[in-house]
């Protein structure tokens, strides 16, 4: 790619800052401050088609690469790129993004702030996805700390400070030993190849021993495990999850667990691919305990919210499982599950939020026989709730089939423990469903509730035409991924000094264990 | 003999500003307005940083080779001038409310300027000395210079006590190496240091490790650090920002110059106890801060922290910790200083106001006071794109270039606790309601100059540091 000064991907990273500049010298008045946010945050979803229309979906390569020397003393570059794996999750964000701005209308208290933080997260997110210098990647996964951390701590629940702290600490006790091993790295690589860097393509073609690979995995896996999160790392998310305020949850949800996910396909796996085969099996083995775990968890809650909160540890244990089966379907189902994860959660989160607004509050047995008084929110709760559980015909089905289908061929033990995940997965979501909208409507704080308005009703549509036509249609989704995802196991593979192929590189032990 | 004085102007420039202001202090009756002496200060110290720019890249050495303006000492010269400036703009107006002597105060200011300067361009021993001293009993005397207050008494009766023993063992170490080497100038020490590579008489080591324990008790490493909560809590707090900022950049920049590289053969002596010191004093520092209720308290023990961070530096030795090293002193000083001056609008004159809940609202009622300590504080917890960040990541990298990849580990660890205290502070301004009915906070145009040039240069060294980090690296390689 020649050398661009300012080209899409930095408009991309740019243009929520400039909203947040604006905001800042914004008169302090609803209206304005919602209509600057709104503005800026849909110019950034329509730059973003843009982009999803100059990618070549034919092509695995990193496209739209921009380079730019910013510490050529250290070998740091300002690099930033994007592929068919990055292109869907960097939609996802900025879709989500003003869905959530708009799912915040009920916000009247430091409302200016609240929305600067909302953009200045969007950049930081953005950046770690399209980041192809490690250094930099590692300042976005940071600088995303900060506004979430406010958004919890300022805007949340009454633990929201605790819940505020929690999360930093908990990512950053990951990520601080992720710097580390970013050094090391780089170290290596100038020693082995003279050449001080930390871009990530030149890092690929590094190749360690195993024991530094493992100790640099471990590194890496531990700062992306807490942020998925993996069991047992996910202590932080129920927490946060509940605390947070309904935007914050569904970009948590949505956006920053994935990130999670993503770095394990993009930085953890193609750089460390001795390691990532040798802890495969373990990594699928607590990701399957997280998707059961999740589940049992889930199905005991008495709050809504938290849930909601615990499927999310179920399905990301699903999105790792697609990732370390480390073939085509796995990988692809993965990165499906990821975006399906980031709709129906975040539209859970949505639905969640809006009858807190009414009611003040998410306890399951506050509800019953809403479908009378709310037949709108009840329709859409139902989509929404079938296509989390992975209905045929919505995208939940999709992304899990794969999923099953790849891990099937490395373990068939892991898939059948969790493809009974699935099953508690619609157990837990159908008797939620039912305790909430069926039943008799007994609670007669229930009885006056008004049914969603346009705007709620606005802002989940999107939503809700993405369940249903990455249901039925998946293959574009599928066809721009397909390169990128072969072109990522073949880096494993080809680095890798096992031979392994894409198709059937089953560590031994696993299978004796399906056995 | 030569008589080359240029390396002597800008000490000249800062000391005789410092005789003006305080010769001028004098002859204006007690009840006139003195803020203009506040401005001579700046002008002399702007006249002294302009000849330090145009003195760049030279390499000028007086009185026999005991005193060398190099790129290094004209770097930490720099450093001086802007952190003192910065002290004396954020010092105006908390001067005034507490009735503290101005002219004295900016004048002591300027002296103990004066003093760090000669200390980083110091070669010889003694010259360093006498650059330590004068800073050292301007700083006693500044640390006390709020009478009324009983705190400040007893911190500045404190630290010249304790800094006086200090002084005691860095003099006998001085006559320890002097009598084994025959010289106090460091060339002629590292001469001989180079021809007789083994069989050093023990004094020698032993002076050396005199010298180690000085240097220990000006940055505040453990265990000689006891003096900092204490001297920081007590002192009026734009000095516990010049002191956390610029007296330990003087210590290591001395400390860089001597030990580092003078010295570097004594190397395989010490390297172990600093190894260990390195990661008590970062240590425990991070679990005192944590368990401090004042703010001010709390930056006392994370500038313990931070010694230890810089010791890291030191440990990875000349090659990897040098540029570190010094990059990290600008950008520590730097957010540090800004944090000091927030806390000056924060307390009330009647005296400590500087607990957590005091900043309760600050956030939302002083945007800008409230930003800009976000700042300081995540710039100082390592949150990249910040100085403070770009810092840690250099030392981490130059101790993991020298093979300490466990004290890398170390570090990182410590920079995860230092996240918890640092966010309380953010917690406090933005999360917390309320605070003490009808707390106000003070309102300072000259602290918000200050500030927001602090708070510009911890974005700057932080977002682009290529340029600062070219500097970094023409100051320590004129120690090569």
């Amino acid at each position: 790619m020649a050398e661009l000064a300012i080209g899409p991907l930095s408009i991309l990273l740019a243009l929520p800052v400039l909203g947040a500049l604006l905001l800042l010298f914004a008169p302090r008045r609803k209206h304005a401050l919602f209509a600057i946010a709104l503005l800026a945050a849909g110019l950034e979803f329509l730059w973003s088609v843009k982009i999803f229309a100059l990618f070549d979906g034919a092509s695995g390569e990193m496209q739209l690469v921009e380079r730019l020397r910013w510490m050529p003393a250290f070998g740091i570059d300002y690099i930033v790129g994007i592929d068919g794996i990055s292109l869907f999750l960097v939609l996802l964000t900025t879709l989500l993004t003003p869905v959530a701005i708009l799912a915040s209308w009920s916000v009247e208290n430091k409302l200016k702030e609240y929305l600067i933080f909302m953009l200045l997260l969007e950049t930081g997110m953005l950046g770690a996805f399209v980041a192809l210098d490690l250094f930099l990647f590692y300042v976005f996964w940071e600088v995303m700390l900060v506004p979430m951390y406010f958004l919890i701590g300022v805007w949340g629940g009454t633990r929201r400070i605790y819940a505020a702290l929690k999360f930093v600490v908990y990512t950053m006790a990951g990520s601080l030993l992720m710097l580390v091993a970013i050094i090391y790295l780089a170290t290596r690589h100038a020693q082995t190849d003279q050449a001080l860097t930390f871009d990530l393509l030149k890092l690929y073609g590094l190749r360690l021993p195993l024991d530094q690979q493992m100790w640099l995995f471990l590194a890496f896996a531990l700062s992306f495990a807490i942020k998925v999160p993996l069991f047992p790392f996910h202590t932080w998310l129920p927490d946060a999850h509940v605390e947070a305020p309904t935007a914050g949850s569904v970009i948590l949800a949505g956006v920053l667990l994935k990130l999670g996910t993503y770095g394990f396909l993009r930085f953890a796996m193609p750089l460390f691919p001795d390691a990532a085969l040798l802890m495969g099996p373990v990594i699928a083995a607590l990701a399957v305990i997280g998707i059961i775990y999740g589940a049992v968890v889930a199905m005991m809650q008495g709050d809504i919210k938290k849930l909601v909160a615990y499927s999310s540890v179920s399905h990301l244990g699903f999105v790792m499982l697609g990732l370390f089966a480390l073939n085509l379907q796995g990988v692809q189902g993965g990165i499906y599950q990821m975006i399906n994860h980031g709709l129906s959660t975040g539209a859970l989160f949505l639905l969640v939020g809006m009858i807190y607004d009414r009611r003040h509050t998410r306890l399951i047995s506050e509800f019953g026989g809403l479908w009378k008084q709310l037949p709108v929110f009840s329709a859409i709760l139902m989509v929404v709730m079938f296509s989390s559980v992975g209905l045929p015909g919505l995208n939940g089905f999709i992304g899990e089939f794969l999923i099953l289908l790849g891990s099937f061929k490395v373990s068939p033990f892991l898939t059948a423990a969790a493809a009974t995940g699935v099953i508690l997965g619609a157990i837990y979501m159908l008797w939620m469903f039912r305790r909430v909208i069926f039943g008799p409507l007994s609670n007669p704080a229930n009885e006056k509730l008004a049914d969603l308005n346009g705007r709620e009703i606005g802002l989940l549509a999107p939503i809700l035409f993405l369940i249903v036509l990455m249901g039925v249609y998946p293959q574009p989704f599928l066809q721009r991924m397909q390169p990128a995802v072969e072109l990522t196991l073949k880096r494993i593979a080809a680095v890798s000094s096992a031979p392994v192929t894409p198709d059937h590189g089953a560590p031994a032990e696993t299978q004796g264990n399906g056995r | 003999m030569d008589a080359n004085l240029m390396p002597l102007l800008p000490m000249v420039q800062v000391l005789v500003t410092a005789l003006v202001v305080m010769v001028r202090d004098l002859f204006i009756d007690e009840h006139e307005p003195r803020g203009f002496l506040a401005f001579i200060s700046l002008i002399g110290l702007g006249l002294a940083g302009a000849e330090c720019v145009a003195l760049w890249g030279g390499q000028q050495s007086a009185f026999g080779e005991s005193l060398v303006l190099d790129n290094f000492a004209l770097y930490f010269a720099l450093i001086f001038i802007l952190f003192a400036a910065l002290t004396i703009l954020s010092a105006i107006q908390y001067l005034r409310q507490r009735a503290i002597h101005e002219g004295e105060f900016y004048a002591l200011v300027l002296f103990a300027t004066a003093g760090m300067m000669l200390m980083a361009a110091a070669n010889d021993l003694l010259v360093f000395f006498l650059g330590l001293e004068t800073m050292s009993i301007a700083v006693y005397v500044l640390t006390g210079m709020w009478r009324a207050s009983e705190r400040a008494s007893e911190a500045s009766m404190k630290y010249f006590i304790m800094g006086a023993f200090a002084t005691g063992f860095l003099l006998y170490g001085i006559a320890l190496i002097y009598g084994a080497t025959g010289a106090t100038n460091l060339n002629r020490i590292a001469e001989f240091l180079v021809e007789q590579p083994s069989d050093w008489p023990l004094y020698l080591v032993g002076g050396g490790f005199l010298l180690l324990v000085g240097f220990a008790f000006k940055a505040g490493a453990v265990p000689f650090h006891f003096w900092i909560p204490d001297v920081y809590e007590g002192a009026p707090t734009p000095v516990t920002g010049f002191m956390a900022a610029a007296v330990k950049a003087a210590a290591f920049a001395a400390w860089a110059r001597i030990l580092l590289q003078k010295l570097s053969p004594l190397d395989a002596d010490w390297f172990f106890p600093l190894w260990v010191i390195a990661i008590i004093t970062m240590t425990l520092g991070n679990l005192l801060a944590l368990t401090q209720s004042s703010v001010k308290r709390m930056l006392a023990y994370s500038s313990i922290a931070h010694a230890g961070y810089l010791l890291i530096a030191i440990v990875a030795g000349a090659e990897w910790g040098g540029l570190p090293l010094v990059f990290y002193l600008a950008a520590y000083g730097l957010m540090t200083v800004g944090a000091f001056a927030v806390l000056t609008c924060v307390a009330d004159e009647e005296a400590a106001n500087e607990s957590y809940r005091d900043f309760a609202g600050l956030g939302f009622k002083r945007p800008f006071l409230g930003m800009a300590m976000s700042l300081f504080m995540l710039s100082l917890a390592g949150f990249p794109p910040l100085a403070g960040f770009t810092g840690k990541f250099y030392i981490f990298r130059g101790a993991v270039l020298s093979g300490q990849v466990g004290l890398a580990i170390i570090g990182v660890l410590n920079s995860l606790l230092s996240v918890i205290y640092y966010l309380r502070v953010i917690v406090a301004m933005y999360m917390e309601e309320g605070g003490a009915p009808g707390k106000s906070f003070a309102q300072a145009p000259y602290v918000y100059i200050a500030i927001a040039l602090a708070v510009i240069g911890t974005i700057y060294l932080g977002l682009l540091p290529a340029l600062p980090l070219d500097w970094s690296r023409a100051a320590f390689a004129a120690l090569e």
